[in-house]
């Protein structure tokens, strides 16, 4: 009836989990019954689970994100603590125990707080800075979510029901072969990576459609701005990564559940076609992640230092050079696997090609700032600590390019510092970056500088910390993913490493404070201009937060700066006071279709984790049921009458009037 | 979209650039080269492309991802193709008349898809709904085909568990015939909905996609039906 679900799944015997699934569990209650006590289920239900504007789903996208980061972040705790417990001794975390811990802390920081954070800065800012008012499919765009959404909740319920894979954050088979792994664990990875696939997929196409076939009148290729650019970059990259991801993983499960022979060691199954394979997404989804964060340093070291980007043209080349490149150097994951010296050779050159690309745009970042007023908030700050600590990431990838040096560091603990080096500065100092960049277009108040400036000193800090021992202890020959150390030469930089986290640790503290005080005195914070750091692109002449149709208007784009020639034009008083006339505006309706979707995708996934297979049928014929629930629908847009949209727009500018009035007085 | 043009006027975008101060790299003046103020190239100018272009292009893309994933069961199909464990091999199971009858199904299902979407263009429901069940009727005998096939096979113990050419065997045909599965499931509902909802512009778009994605799966059969079959009954 249940399948393989039975009591033993729950692990009563390990504190831990229970421990920390208890405190998830009673507040996820409180805030269940916060939400109740305040009435606020209509408000959540009407205004975000079921609405379809790019903004909110983009919101959305960024708080799972961040809880996911939380997650991650308490995994990342427990690793480097239970080394230094574990030196001649076993520590507080059994290896089984250990290994599911880096196992999800990669699952989760990649698939569920990267990916989430880069797609929801995607979805809020793109559409805005397009000029359009949402995006291609927008209720497509709310499955995506809520099956991301999906996937985050199966992998967190493995803490409590069952376990999670013990294989590495990519499943290496014959490891991850039911003969090796015989428990749920790689299927909760399976699934839950194979449904939020789908949702990332479907951004994928959505965000690719929407800037190719639906940007402002005007905005030619050339007058994109550059986070659209990078936008596009890893949309394509996603449309032609995540396929092979799918497949792969759709190989692997039918290998654990049907006895296929994809990649086990028996009946002529070839392991290295996983890693092939597995890898042909991996590269590119690198980049995926990093190129939207290159997005958002340029807006910001344009807007900060007050000057166009430099070598728009030379950026555009560069990101569209990697997005091609990523897919020319897959195998540089595993040189040491025996594809021969010529092959590791032409890989080997293919990616310190890449990085000349990166380098193109490093240069252009410098050249920006230099002759510019520079101003020093703080995502300008993570711009900078960005810009500096990648290079060197950079470099010591460039280093372990090489083959014979990778044959040295391949899975040392060098390597592990390397892609931290270069995730933490790239994609998540961006992913801060971003979102305090474009915290005050989507709630109209600023956050907190003071708090986001020590927030930045003491994660950069503790970033160095951790990570520079580590460079160290690698060339001293530590493996990854050790349970236990015995070697008394790498403990003090084991040491070094801990106290880093704790340093990090008061940085994601400053964090949470300066969202919680920013969101407390959010009256003294207001922005009323909408544009609250001089910016240059159209998402700052809405007012903050924009109206749900972006633009009473519809933008006219005449170069690569639309929003800072319409502001030169109005200190010049060139700008024509003209009454323009308000349309009506066909907007798409909200749908619960996301969310109804993801339910059914919940428990397919569920039930065939555990082989309830009656339920998973059961999920499945829901799902096709709300397909067609939603392709019945009669009325897919709603229409905002033209006073409507006059009254809306007046409201929400009535601030920004005001403001410019005292301006006008001022000077 | 009207009275934006006369809001913004050109000339005077054009003369925004010298006045700024912080334009280093990007030469000012009406026609230079990265100065941003020359019409730029491509596409897109004009504003969002209409809903049927963008719906239908959306599709593409989805349509292009599936072909990649696809790729991704060739490529290992290709790696495994002689990993027959001792078992049998294509030549001994492959059965090319059926095949040939496959791919005549199927081949002329995208006629009858071609035909309805030409009747679709006359708004003409009885053609449409009719050359539609063709497509479905000839769609279900290709499936039934396969699955005799299959059924065979795992009657002969060539089934999926016995090697791992056979693993990429069943994958790769499988997973198409999946997808032909799930199309004759959205061309049943298809034409339920223009039963009742009549040729509604959602509907048309919807019939479009229909129409890409029973001809991708063709080509991806020609694919299957060369590389697979034809390839595999000649070693």
């Amino acid at each position: 009836m249940l399948g393989k679900l039975d009591w033993s799944a729950i692990p009563f015997d390990q504190p831990i989990p229970l421990g920390a699934a208890l405190i998830v569990f009673i507040a996820g209650l409180a805030v269940l019954g916060w939400i109740s006590v305040k009435g606020y289920w209509p408000y959540l239900w009407h205004d975000w689970i079921t609405s379809v504007d790019h903004k909110r789903i983009g919101v959305m996208y960024i708080v799972l994100a961040m809880l996911m980061l939380l997650r991650g972040f308490v995994d990342a705790i427990m690793m480097r603590t239970q080394q230094l417990f574990a030196i001649h001794g076993p520590g507080y975390l059994p290896p089984e125990h250990f290994n599911q811990i880096f196992s999800a802390h990669g699952t989760i920081m990649i698939f569920f707080a990267s990916m989430p954070f880069m797609i929801g800065l995607m979805n809020f800012v793109v559409p805005l800075q397009l000029g359009i008012r949402d995006v291609a499919f927008p209720t497509l765009n709310s499955v995506s979510f809520w099956l991301t959404a999906t996937g985050a909740l199966l992998v967190n319920m493995s803490l409590v029901v069952g376990e999670f894979a013990r294989t590495g954050w990519l499943p290496y088979a014959p490891l991850s072969e039911l003969a090796y792994s015989p428990g749920v664990g790689v299927d909760y990875y399976l699934w839950a990576i194979q449904i939020s696939g789908v949702g990332t997929l479907l951004t994928g196409v959505n965000l690719v459609t929407t800037i190719l076939k639906m940007r402002a009148p005007g905005m030619g290729y050339l007058r994109m701005p550059m986070f659209c650019w990078t936008s596009l970059a890893a949309n394509l990259l996603i449309v032609a990564a995540f396929p092979i991801l799918t497949a792969t993983l759709a190989m692997l499960t039918l290998d654990r559940y049907l006895g296929f022979h994809f990649f086990t060691n028996e009946a002529g199954g070839n392991q290295m076609m996983f890693v092939n394979l597995i890898w042909a997404w991996g590269h590119p989804e690198v980049y995926i992640l990093v190129l939207p964060a290159f997005g958002v340093f340029s807006e910001i070291f344009s807007t900060f230092s007050s000057k166009p980007l430099f070598g728009y043209r030379s950026m555009v080349t560069a990101t569209m050079f990697i997005c091609l490149v990523s897919f020319m150097v897959w195998l540089h994951h595993f040189f040491t696997m025996g594809a021969g010296a010529n092959v590791n050779t032409a890989f080997g050159i293919a990616t310190s090609v890449i990085a000349v690309g990166t380098g193109v745009k490093i240069y252009n970042w410098l050249f920006t700032m230099y002759g510019g007023k520079i101003r020093f908030d703080t995502p300008m700050l993570w711009a900078l600590g960005f810009v500096t600590t990648f290079t060197v990431g950079g470099m010591t990838g460039v280093l372990l390019a090489v083959p014979p040096a990778d044959f040295v560091l391949h899975n040392s603990l060098f390597l592990v510092a390397h892609f931290h080096n270069v995730i933490i500065s790239g994609v998540l100092f961006g992913a801060f970056a971003g979102f305090t960049f474009w915290f005050p277009k989507a709630f109209g108040f600023r956050l907190h500088e003071g708090w986001g400036k020590a927030a930045f000193w003491f994660t950069l800090l503790g970033f160095i910390l951790v990570f520079a021992p580590l460079y160290v202890v690698g060339l001293q020959g530590m493996t990854r993913r050790l349970q236990h150390i015995e070697v008394d030469a790498w403990v003090p930089w084991i040491v070094i490493a801990a106290a880093g986290v704790a340093v990090m640790l008061v940085g994601a503290a400053c964090q949470i404070a300066q969202l919680f005080l920013s969101i407390r005195d959010r009256d003294q914070l207001r922005d009323d201009t909408g544009d609250p750091w001089d910016g240059r692109s159209l998402e700052w002449s809405t007012p903050s937060p924009p109206l749900p149709f972006n633009f009473a208007h519809q933008p006219h784009v005449e170069n690569e700066e639309p929003y800072w020639s319409m502001k030169q034009r109005v200190i010049a008083g060139q700008e024509p006071k003209t009454n323009r006339q308000y349309e009506p505006i066909d907007m798409p309706k909200n749908s619960p279709t996301g969310f109804v979707t993801a339910f059914f995708a919940t428990i397919i996934g569920f039930a065939l984790i555990w082989h309830i297979w009656w339920l998973s049928i059961l999920g499945f014929l829901g799902a096709y049921a709300t397909f067609v629930v939603f392709a019945w629908r009669d009325q897919a847009e709603i229409v905002i009458s033209a006073d409507e949209v006059e009254r809306m727009d007046h409201d929400r500018t009535a601030a920004r009037l005001a403001w410019l009035r005292r301006r006008e007085q001022v000077s | 979209m009207s009275g934006q043009s006369d809001a913004m006027p050109s000339d005077i975008t054009a003369g925004s650039a010298t006045r700024d101060p912080y334009v280093l790299g990007h030469p000012s003046g009406a026609g230079k080269k990265g100065s941003g103020d020359q019409l730029a190239t491509g596409h897109g100018e004009g504003g969002p492309a209409s809903k049927f272009v963008t719906v239908t292009y959306g599709f593409w893309i989805f349509l292009l991802s599936d072909i990649i994933m696809f790729s991704g069961f060739f490529a290992s199909y290709a790696v495994l193709a002689n990993a027959t464990n001792g078992g049998p091999t294509g030549k001994q199971l492959f059965d090319l008349t059926r095949v040939a009858i496959q791919t005549g199904l199927l081949l002329t299902s995208t006629f009858t898809a071609g035909l309805a979407s030409l009747a679709l263009e006359r708004r003409s429901v009885i053609g449409t709904q009719a050359w539609l069940l063709v497509t479905g009727v000839l769609g279900a005998l290709f499936l039934l085909l396969e699955g005799q096939e299959f059924i065979t096979m795992i009657g002969d113990d060539a089934g999926p568990a016995r090697s791992a050419f056979l693993s990429a065997f069943f994958a790769l045909v499988g997973c198409h015939g999946l997808h032909v599965g799930l199309g004759i499931l959205w061309l049943g509902t298809m034409m339920a909905q223009l039963w009742v909802k009549g040729f509604r512009a959602d509907i048309l778009r919807r019939l479009h996609c229909f129409s890409l994605f029973w001809h991708a799966l063709d080509i991806i059969w020609v694919a299957i039906f060369s590389l697979v079959y034809l390839l595999g009954a000649s070693q």
